[in-house]
């Protein structure tokens, strides 16, 4: 085994763990290098996007179609706008669509659900870009409890 | 009486050897550093023991990250919580698993490894011979090992996370059907780069220290026998488990533990 060789493997041993380190970094610790196959954005404004995170899945029926991209408050109303990355297979959503925020189980993540509307017109399709104007929030359940005494109170 | 020499002898005995164990941390480090010139001699020591410890730390950071996501999965799975998934097998690894058992596994292979190398050296009169053509063992053989067991081990550490999580991914999302999205986000909600990825990196930087010189002042300390050799071979991986498994305690409550 002469040093050459030596040297040669150590280097890519240093390498192996730098990689490592890099990929604990960006993909474990903060955000991961997105993007598989092609997508296009569509954009929904939420009064209250709850727990929603960058990477929640959108589903339609439960089958999931894209991520969540960013979620940033709109600088004139101060409403949160999420932008949805869809995969390019699904791009036939009619403008009627809607979109909530939903959560799986009791206590598990929250995703965005997408609910296909009715196709009116063939102009009527989702492009890139553009905005979903039927949108139902987060359920928080502190609003949802305070409801609830309030209209028990009522009685 | 005899029952009260015997405490004092081994007494002395411990203050001695730990006596002789700092010595040999100073003079093959702190005395006159050459990290220069025995820089090739730390390089091929870093390739016996951190390249040669490569096959087992990925293979059982492998297995231990698939083990992880499978039994996490029975447990989450029940109450709809699966998508937790990925921050409980990143978090167990990075900040327990990963340094603790890549500590243990280098103590195995590496350490006793060394503790015999250094043993057989001094058995067969190596150590001497350097010292009458004035090298200074510990400054030609002992500083080069302590170097490359505290850089190497760091090194293995976070490539056996990174493999657990790897192998997570594949039990958990390719196996068990949990979302590969979910699995990623939730982990990365989960996992914070300076608390938990940097102090699994100051953790393993600890275990190498200990379990490094643990190895090298047994070898060197070895009874030049072939029974004293097997003895000190013995010690290294004994003691070394057990001083990487109190440290660990101890500094996982100094810097997870006031949450």
């Amino acid at each position: 085994m002469n040093s050459r060789k030596i040297e040669i493997l150590v280097g890519l041993f240093v390498a192996l763990a730098v990689a490592a380190l890099l990929m604990l970094a960006l993909k474990v610790a903060d955000k991961g290098f997105s993007g598989n196959g092609e997508t296009y954005e569509l954009k929904a404004k939420f009064d209250n996007v709850g727990g929603l995170k960058e990477r929640s899945p959108v589903k339609v029926g439960g089958v999931v179609v894209g991520r969540v991209g960013s979620i940033k408050l709109d600088e004139d109303d101060f409403t949160p706008v999420v932008t949805l990355v869809i995969s390019e297979e699904y791009d036939q959503f009619p403008t009627t669509s809607s979109v909530s925020i939903l959560t799986s189980g009791l206590l598990g993540e929250q995703y965005v659900g997408l609910q296909p509307g009715f196709l009116l017109d063939e102009n009527d399709i989702l492009k890139p870009g553009q905005f979903i104007e039927d949108t139902k929030s987060a359920l928080v359940l502190e609003d949802l409890i305070g409801q609830f005494l309030f209209s028990r109170n009522n009685d | 009486m005899e029952w009260f020499a015997g405490i004092g002898r081994s007494t002395m005995g411990m203050a001695a050897g730990l006596g002789r164990a700092a010595y040999l941390l100073f003079g093959s480090l702190v005395a006159r550093p050459q990290p220069l010139k025995n820089f090739p001699l730390t390089i091929r020591q870093i390739y016996v023991v951190g390249v040669q410890s490569l096959l087992i730390i990925i293979v059982s950071g492998a297995f231990i990250g698939m083990v992880l996501a499978l039994q996490a999965y029975t447990v989450l799975v029940d109450y709809g919580a699966e998508q937790s998934l990925g921050p409980m097998v990143a978090l167990s690894l990075l900040r327990e698993l990963g340094p603790v058992v890549t500590a243990l596994l280098f103590a195995g292979r590496a350490g006793s490894a060394l503790t015999a190398e250094i043993g057989l050296m001094k058995a067969t009169e190596q150590l001497s011979s350097l010292e009458m053509m004035a090298v200074d063992p510990l400054r030609r053989v002992i500083a080069p090992r302590l170097w490359a067991g505290i850089i190497s081990m760091p090194l293995l550490a976070l490539i056996f996370s990174t493999v657990g999580i790897l192998g997570g991914h594949a039990v958990g999302v390719d196996w068990l059907g949990v979302d590969s999205g979910s699995y990623w986000s939730v982990m990365q909600a989960a996992v914070d780069f300076n608390d938990d990825v940097m102090n699994g990196v100051i953790k393993s930087v600890v275990f190498a220290f200990v379990v490094t010189w643990i190895a090298v002042f047994k070898g060197y300390d070895a009874v030049p026998t072939s029974e004293g050799i097997g003895q000190a071979t013995t010690q290294t991986v004994v003691y070394s488990s057990l001083a990487v498994l109190g440290l660990d305690f101890v500094l996982t409550a100094l810097m997870f533990g006031t949450h």
